[in-house]
């Protein structure tokens, strides 16, 4: 059930890409884009009742059921890259702004005729 | 008309993908996941060739990886190479924020309210606690969750806090970016180390140690706090780069 949780916040994303002309806007939605995915991959790997994959002294041997580790490392990579392109997209729109006083794409073409 | 239109493509596109995934063999359905099925049984059983042994914690010795926390031990270990690139690509996109942002002479951005003297004095108080949980949370990366770019994000909202706080906060920007260079050259270092001295790049060439001991885990903590304190002083930097503006 959560996995179509996970794809309607992707294409919540999607759509919000699509309409908005606003920068900061279009962030965002990438944003939830990726939120979606991250929730999406790491869904894949759940097991009802499984452990976080975790040796302790509770769960102390390899023959635990545990949740599929793998896809939480492929999602701790895919979250510190959203990170970095978060930033520089946030960069960037800092700039767009000082220059044209702005956020919106549409306008900033008016501006230019 | 274009709401219209984009509502209609999103909405084909999630029902293709719900359908092509719908029956689909390989798609198993929430909740039913089998890791033993998977290739990440050789990861839990510490044996990438397919091998059966148990392993215990507090008990197992010399594995092929050592951390209990087995995220940890496929993001610092198995998969250490692909950790490089990804420190890379936050490494390129704060020096991109450094290049479209940076300026010659920078001031403190204003803010609209000037701070009393509790709130200053406060948050230097909280500033010392969510520091030191961030050290704690990369140190033991390999014992429980966390690990280098949890701990090293915290470290870095701790400085964000200071900033908030306090309008003429500045942090020192240049031995953010020393630190941040040395780590990050630490970390090909080590790995080069592993490559001339031993058998391939960032190989585990120290000893793996009883699983479960703070001390185990041979370079993983190494590379941890290395990651740790570049995560931490790249977001810091960005965060200083957010919060200034051109001026004296």
């Amino acid at each position: 059930m959560l996995q179509y949780a996970a794809i309607a916040l992707m294409m919540i994303g999607l759509y919000g890409l699509l309409i908005n002309r606003n920068v900061i806007k279009i962030i965002l939605s990438l944003n939830v884009l990726e939120i979606g995915l991250n929730i999406f991959i790491i869904s894949v790997g759940f097991k009802t009742g499984g452990i976080a994959p975790i040796l302790t002294s509770q769960y102390d041997n390899s023959a635990v059921a545990f949740v599929d580790p793998l896809p939480q490392a492929l999602v701790l990579t895919a979250i510190v890259i959203g990170v970095g392109t978060t930033a520089l997209g946030l960069a960037l729109a800092k700039n767009i702004y000082a220059k044209y006083g702005t956020f919106d794409l549409d306008e900033i073409k008016e501006g230019q005729v | 008309m274009k709401q219209i239109l984009s509502l209609m493509l999103v909405t084909v596109l999630g029902l293709l993908i719900i359908v092509s995934l719908d029956g689909n063999p390989l798609y198993v359905d929430y909740g039913d996941a089998q890791a033993a099925n998977r290739i990440s049984t050789r990861f839990i059983r510490r044996d990438v060739n397919g091998g059966n042994q148990a392993v215990w914690f507090g008990v197992s010795e010399d594995l092929e990886s050592g951390p209990a926390n087995i995220v940890t031990a496929i993001v610092a270990d198995y998969r250490s190479f692909d950790t490089l690139g990804e420190v890379t690509v936050l490494f390129v996109s704060s020096l991109g924020v450094a290049l479209l942002l940076g300026t010659l002479t920078t001031k403190r951005m204003e803010l609209e309210f000037h701070p009393n003297f509790m709130l200053r004095v406060g948050s230097r108080a909280l500033f010392g606690i969510i520091l030191m949980t961030g050290v704690y949370i990369i140190l033991h990366g390999h014992l429980t969750p966390g690990g280098g770019f949890p701990g090293g994000t915290m470290i870095a909202s701790s400085i964000l806090l200071l900033y908030l706080s306090d309008d003429q906060f500045r942090t020192k920007v240049k031995s953010f970016k020393v630190l941040e260079s040395i780590a990050g050259s630490l970390y090909v270092v080590l790995g080069l180390v592993g490559l001339f001295a031993f058998d391939y790049f960032l190989v585990n060439f120290l000893d793996n140690g009883v699983l479960g001991e703070l001390f185990s885990a041979g370079i993983i903590p190494i590379v941890y706090v290395l990651i740790g304190l570049k995560v931490g002083s790249e977001i810091s930097g960005i965060i200083d780069h957010f919060l200034t503006e051109e001026g004296a």
